[in-house]
C-alpha cells in the first residue's frame, strides 16, 4: 500500500503559515524517518496525515483513494506524550482494549505486564504508558503508523525495546512507519530512508 | 488517630482537612436523613386535640401547638421531609436536563447556539416568577412544583457542564477515539460522562437548598402545593394569620428549621465540591 501526502499547505492562523506544498510518499513495507527543527511543523504534518486536522489544502491518499473519515482510520498517530491520549478515568485495561483486543503474545512482545492493566494512567510511567499507546494502535486495520517523537521522553533501554517490538511487528504485518525525531542517530539505525523536513516544506 | 481517644484531643483539631470535610458531609447527611426518615414515618393526618390548642413551646410540645392542637414539631418535621422529597426530585430532574443540554451543545455549532440561547433566556427570568408560571401551567401540586423548580434550576449546572464537555472534546484521547472509528454517542457515554459525573453529583446537591427554598416560597405565596399538604410553605402561610394574636412560635420554629435544613444542604454540597475539586485533590 502507498500513503501519499500531496501539496499539503496549512496554517493555524493568518499570522504564520506552517506548511507549504509538502509532499511525501511512503510504502507499507518502508520505515521512513523525518527529521527537522523543533517548532518547524512536523507534528502538524503528522496530524494532517493521520486525520486529526481537516482544514488543510492538498490531499492525503491511501492507494490513490481518499481516506474515509468515519470508520477506523488506517493511518494511526502515536503521540510524544502518551498520558494525554488516555482518559484519566479509565483503567489501563479499558485503555488498551479501546480499539481492539491485542493478543497475549503481542502484549508480551511489548513487555506489557498484566499487573498494569488494573491501574489508572497516572499510576504508570511514561515508558509504560507508551507501550500501551503503541499496542492499541496496532489494530489489524492499521496500515501505517505515524510515530511522532514516541521515544523522546524515554530512557535508552526502553527506547530500544519499544522500537524493536514495533519494527518487528510492522515488518511482519506489512505496516509502514513514518518516524519523526530530532535524533539523527536513532533514525539512521531504524529507517530505510530519511527525509529532511526543511527540504520538503517549501516555506 | 487510633492510639488516642478522640475526645481527649478534641475531635476537629486532630483531623486533616480531608477528614474534616468527610466528617462534615457525614454529619450533615446523617441529620438530613434522620429528618427525612422520621418525616416519612409520620402520618400526614395528625391527631387534633382542641384541649391543647395554641400552646406556646414547652417540654411536651417543643415547637408549641397550633389552633387545632396539633404538635408543631411533628408538623414541621413532616413538612421538612416533604420539602426534601420535592427538593430531591427537582434537583435530580434539573441535573438530568443540564446533562442532556450540555451534551446536545457539544453536537455542533447550531446546537451549541441553541443551548446558549436557552441558557440566556432562562437566566434572564427571575426564578420565583418562572417557578410560579410553570407551577400554575402544570396545575400546581407536588408535580407542578417539582417540575417548576427543576426547570428553573438547570442553568448554572448546564453552563459548567457545557464548558467542561467542550474542553474534554478537544482532548487528545477524544480525538484518538474518533480515529478509532468510535461514534459521538459512544464517546459521550464512555469518555465524557465518567469525567463529569462528580460534577453532576455535586451540582445536584448544590441545587438542593435552592429547590427547597423556592418550593417553600411558591407554596407560601399560594402558587405551589395545595393547602391540605403538610408542607412548610403551607405551615408558614397559615401561621401568618395567627401572628397578630401573638402565636409567634407557629412561624418562628418552622421557619428556622427550614433555614437550618437549607443550610445543612448547602454545607454538604460545598464540602462535597471541595472533596471533588481537582485543584484540591491529591493527584
Ligand atoms: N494548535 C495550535 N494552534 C496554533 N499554533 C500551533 C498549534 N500547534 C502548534 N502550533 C504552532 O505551529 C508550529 C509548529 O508546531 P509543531 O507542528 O508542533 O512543530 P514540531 O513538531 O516540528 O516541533 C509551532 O510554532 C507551534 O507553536
Ligand atoms: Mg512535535
Amino acid at each position: 500500500m502507498d500513503l501519499k501526502a500531496e501539496n499539503i499547505s496549512f496554517s493555524y492562523n493568518k499570522k504564520r503559515q506552517i506548511l507549504k506544498d509538502v509532499s511525501l510518499s511512503l510504502n507499507s513495507n518502508q520505515i521512513v524517518g523525518l527529521i527537522g527543527d523543533s517548532g518547524s511543523g512536523k507534528s502538524t504534518l503528522c496530524k494532517i496525515i493521520s486525520g486529526y486536522i481537516s482544514n488543510y489544502s492538498g490531499k492525503v491518499t491511501l492507494d490513490d483513494k481518499e481516506i474515509p473519515d468515519k470508520d477506523y482510520y488506517p493511518v494511526q498517530l502515536i503521540f510524544q506524550h502518551p498520558e494525554k491520549t488516555m482518559n484519566p478515568k479509565w483503567k489501563m485495561d479499558k485503555v488498551l482494549n479501546e480499539a481492539w483486543a491485542p493478543t497475549q503474545e503481542l502484549k508480551d512482545t511489548f513487555g506489557l505486564k498484566d499487573s498494569w492493566l488494573t491501574r489508572w494512567p497516572n499510576e504508570l510511567s511514561g515508558g509504560e504508558l507508551q507501550r500501551f499507546s503503541i499496542l492499541r494502535a496496532l489494530n489489524p486495520k492499521t496500515k501505517f503508523i505515524i510515530a511522532d517523537e514516541i521515544s523522546t521522553m524515554l530512557d535508552a533501554v526502553t527506547q530500544v525495546q519499544i522500537w524493536d517490538a514495533l519494527i518487528k511487528h510492522c515488518r511482519t504485518n506489512n505496516i509502514g512507519i513514518l518516524a519523526v525525531s530530532h535524533d539523527p542517530e536513532l533514525l539512521e539505525v531504524i529507517c530505510d530512508d530519511i527525509l529532511y523536513f526543511k527540504d520538503i516544506n517549501h516555506i | 488517630m487510633s492510639e488516642m481517644p478522640w475526645y481527649n484531643k478534641g475531635l476537629f483539631s486532630s483531623l486533616n482537612l480531608r477528614q474534616k470535610t468527610l466528617l462534615t458531609i457525614g454529619l450533615t447527611a446523617f441529620v438530613l436523613i434522620v429528618i427525612f426518615i422520621s418525616g416519612t414515618l409520620i402520618n400526614a393526618n395528625l391527631p387534633t386535640n382542641f384541649a391543647i390548642k395554641m400552646q406556646p413551646p414547652s417540654f411536651e410540645h417543643l415547637f408549641g401547638t397550633d389552633w387545632m392542637g396539633r404538635d408543631m414539631f411533628i408538623r414541621t418535621i413532616k413538612g421538612l421531609s416533604l420539602s426534601i422529597v420535592i427538593g430531591l426530585g427537582a434537583s435530580i430532574i434539573s441535573s438530568i436536563i443540564a446533562t442532556i443540554l450540555a451534551f446536545v451543545a457539544s453536537i455542533n455549532r447550531v446546537c451549541d447556539e441553541f443551548v446558549s440561547w436557552l441558557i440566556d433566556l432562562f437566566a434572564s427570568i427571575p426564578h420565583i416568577l418562572l417557578i410560579m408560571m410553570i407551577s400554575i401551567a402544570l396545575g400546581k401540586g407536588a408535580f407542578g412544583v417539582t417540575m417548576a423548580v427543576a426547570f428553573s434550576h438547570w442553568v448554572n449546572l448546564t453552563r459548567v457542564l457545557r464548558a467542561e464537555v467542550l474542553q474534554i472534546n478537544t482532548s487528545e484521547y477524544v480525538a484518538l477515539s474518533k480515529r478509532f472509528g468510535k461514534s459521538k454517542l459512544w464517546i459521550a457515554k464512555e469518555h465524557i460522562l465518567p469525567l463529569v459525573l462528580s460534577q453532576i453529583f455535586v451540582g445536584t446537591l448544590l441545587v438542593f437548598p435552592h429547590a427547597i427554598m423556592h418550593e417553600s416560597s411558591v407554596t407560601f405565596l399560594g402558587f405551589g402545593l395545595s393547602p391540605h399538604e403538610p408542607a412548610v410553605g403551607i405551615i408558614l402561610a397559615e401561621s401568618m394569620s395567627y401572628l397578630a394574636m401573638g402565636a409567634w412560635w407557629l412561624a418562628f420554629f418552622p421557619g428556622i428549621s427550614l433555614l437550618i435544613v437549607v443550610l445543612l444542604f448547602d454545607i454538604m454540597g460545598e464540602n462535597l465540591k471541595r472533596l471533588f475539586d481537582p485543584s484540591e485533590a491529591n493527584n
